[in-house]
């Protein structure tokens, strides 16, 4: 499919990229750096958005607050920019008034996970329907590099100068520990994987959720001696693709291997067929 | 099941009654959190709201229930959530989100005697400010203090239609008394009440702005799934919603947002005047200190003290122009509220100088006796 709309864009019109119909063209160039990981990750959303066949008129994309959060403003849909952790709560609102939305969450680590933590683990509880895609940079890009709760133990940040004491969430664990029903973790180097996950992700039923490793190398690489390119080394030398895989097993450390991987799927009721089932008079009547 | 408008004689309390007006206005989401003394809005939502059509949920904190009613309205779905001084709090950043993006919303505060935890089942009004301000940035906000069940009824409706005619949040400070008080409430029939809806966009979907702003400064909104592509944002941002980080679109996004409210302020406000016409004092009031104010101005009359009272329905923003006008032939004002001293200082600076201002509060806890404001008024 995406070889087919990449041909069938660049027959129409030289200049025109694939993903133009699906990004706010007026406003590029984007804010992200050179060698940043985001712009990867944003255009394999995309791409899967497009692979997934989702009717884009009733897709919407919510963002928090972050380099990674700025995903929501370029996308052509309706895309929400909201405030910092609040992106999976938004969206639930947002998917609950309108139930015929398919509802994509894009933002960082420190969005999702250290502010917003509790909204994404109470969100997997009720198997809300929505995608979540996290941008894991390991590190606050947008405000200078602090330490996050995804920061490797002894990484230094502007905020742990001698070293982070403190260890990281894993979060495809904390997803499955939380009652997510798709999880899977990838990196910006594994672009084909990416995009078939995250299109499978969005066509899933319930909440998924896929982590995206992906590089900041003004902030994080450069305080912990990595070059751009040596990040991408990493994704590709230590990663170990196990689908499937224990999630007690899913190491993300340079030195037990990083284990991407489609890891968990699971078919229950959705929230919003939960809610229906439950409290809507209709399906009430029919059961009795 | 129970249609959305209970036409009837009730007997119940502020707080359901709160819910009634918001079922009745059209309300079809409700993203909650339990805390005293406003829980039994979310009780009454959640056991109607379904019957309606509609959807409650109990969310994880404040913070995530706000987000979720702001996110609702974007869906084009008229929402609300109801909380206390703690919750309050929680909410105000996501508060300050639905003014950027013009989010219609209505939010319940049944306040509660603070700071901090406070005295969570006894009532008070000193979230006064923080309704006024308690977000960051330079805003407007409208705020309606129902008196009683009844006024609670229909001050709901008002909320929400001012909160889409104006696509803005609103804010029904009521308290604990008149949250926790049962009363005789009345609801009309279905066709006597007038609902508003948001402006609409018209023409085609491409050349849509989402802040545009319409003859009354208010841009129509689209919502999602309506395929408008519309992007919204807390930044600031021009009318196509894009963020531009520059002084001047700062300076046009707020002083439009300020205006909308402050040049509809006379569509928006409503205030009653009691016993005003040949007044020398002039009792100032709100929500269920109001009740305890027009006692205690006809006991003064019954002294032979010339008391009126100006109740005020919409306190924000704030009817500055028609305390002035007072100033000039009262000898006085007298503020009743169970706060030390917040819509009383802003009398005192509307008043200008004309005319003395004195405060009948306290910190919050319980009622002001009609007692303590006769001692004021005699004392003037
Ligand atoms: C309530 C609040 N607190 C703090 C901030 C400042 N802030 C902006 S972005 C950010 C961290 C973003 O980190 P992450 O989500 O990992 O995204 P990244 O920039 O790394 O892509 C913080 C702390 C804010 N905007 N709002
Ligand atoms: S600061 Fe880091 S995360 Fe942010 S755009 Fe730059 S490289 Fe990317």
């Amino acid at each position: 499919m995406t070889t087919k709309s990449n041909a069938q864009a660049i027959g129409e019109k030289q200049a025109q990229h694939p993903l133009d119909d699906l990004l706010r063209t007026d406003r590029i160039p984007h804010i992200w750096c050179p060698g940043c990981g985001i712009g990867t990750a944003f255009a394999a959303t995309l791409t899967a958005i497009k692979d997934s066949g989702l009717d884009l008129g009733h897709t919407a994309m919510v963002s928090g607050i972050g380099c990674s959060g700025r995903g929501a403003g370029y996308a052509k849909l309706d895309s929400y920019h909201t405030t910092h952790g609040r992106a999976i709560p938004f969206a639930t609102g947002l998917k609950l008034a309108n139930p015929k939305l398919n509802v994509v969450v894009f933002s960082g680590d420190g969005d999702l996970f250290a502010i917003g933590g509790n909204h994404f683990i109470h969100a997997a509880r009720r198997n809300m329907d929505l995608t979540v895609i996290c941008v894991n940079n390991l590190n606050y890009g947008m405000t200078g590099g602090q330490v996050a709760a995804t920061t490797p133990h002894l990484a230094k940040t502007t905020t742990t100068p001698v070293g982070n004491p403190e260890s990281p969430f894993n979060l495809p664990l904390l997803a499955y520990a939380s009652g997510a029903t798709f999880i899977a973790r990838w990196t910006i180097m594994h672009g084909r994987d990416m995009v078939e996950s995250l299109t499978e992700a969005l066509l899933h039923r319930g909440f998924s959720f896929v982590e995206i490793l992906s590089p900041c190398p003004i902030n994080y690489g450069r305080r912990n001696k990595e070059k751009p390119l040596e990040t991408l080394k990493l994704y590709e030398e230590k990663s170990i693709i196990k689908n499937n895989a224990n999630p007690l097993e899913i190491t993300l450390d340079a030195e037990k291997g990083i284990v991407l991987g489609n890891f968990y799927k699971e078919s229950r009721p959705s929230c919003i067929e939960s809610y229906d089932r439950t409290c809507r008079p209709d399906f009430l009547e029919q059961s009795s | 099941m129970k249609p959305a408008v209970l036409t009837g004689e009730h007997y119940m309390t502020g707080d359901e009654a709160i819910a009634e007006g918001a079922l009745a206005a059209g309300c079809l989401f409700f993203g909650a959190y339990p805390i005293t003394p406003a829980t039994e809005i979310a009780e009454r939502m959640s056991q109607r709201l379904f019957g309606v059509g509609g959807t409650f949920i109990q969310m994880e904190d404040e913070i995530a229930a706000m987000a979720a009613v702001v996110g609702a309205s974007c869906a084009g779905v008229k929402s609300m959530t109801a909380t206390s001084g703690p919750g309050f709090s929680l909410m105000m950043e996501n508060l300050g989100l639905a003014i950027v993006m013009e989010t219609p919303c209505v939010v319940a505060n049944v306040q509660r005697a603070g700071p901090s935890t406070g005295l969570p089942t006894q009532g008070a009004q000193a979230d006064m400010m923080q309704a006024r301000w308690g977000s960051h940035g330079h805003y407007e906000i409208i705020a309606l203090a129902p008196e009683s069940a009844q006024e609670a009824f229909y001050e709901t409706i008002r909320a929400f239609n001012l909160a889409e005619k104006y696509r803005t949040p609103v804010l029904i400070m009521t308290d604990e008394l008149v949250g926790h008080m049962s009363e005789r409430v009345v609801i009309p029939k279905k066709s006597a009440i007038t609902l508003e809806d948001r402006p609409r966009p018209k023409g085609r979907k491409d050349r849509y702005l989402p802040f545009e702003p319409g003859p009354n400064g208010v841009p129509p909104m689209a919502a999602a799934g309506e395929g408008c592509a519309v992007h919204m944002t807390g930044l600031t941002h021009d009318a196509k919603g894009y963020p531009v980080m520059t002084v001047e679109c700062q300076e046009q996004m707020v002083t439009r947002l300020v205006n909308k409210i402050l040049d509809n302020r006379h569509d928006i406000f409503s205030f009653k005047e009691y016993r005003l016409e040949d007044a020398d004092v002039a009792v100032v009031s709100y929500g269920i200190s109001a009740r305890t104010a027009r006692a205690a101005v006809d006991e003064a009359r019954q002294e032979g003290i010339k008391a009126g009272m100006l109740k005020l329905d919409t306190v924000w923003p704030f009817c500055e122009e028609k305390i002035f006008e007072l100033a000039q032939r009262v000898k006085a004002f007298v503020t009743v509220e169970i706060n030390l001293g917040q819509i009383h200082l802003e009398v005192m600076r509307a008043a200008r100088g004309k005319a003395p201002c004195v405060l009948v509060g306290h910190a919050g806890g319980a009622l002001i006796s009609p007692e303590q404001v006769k001692a004021a008024l005699r004392s003037i």
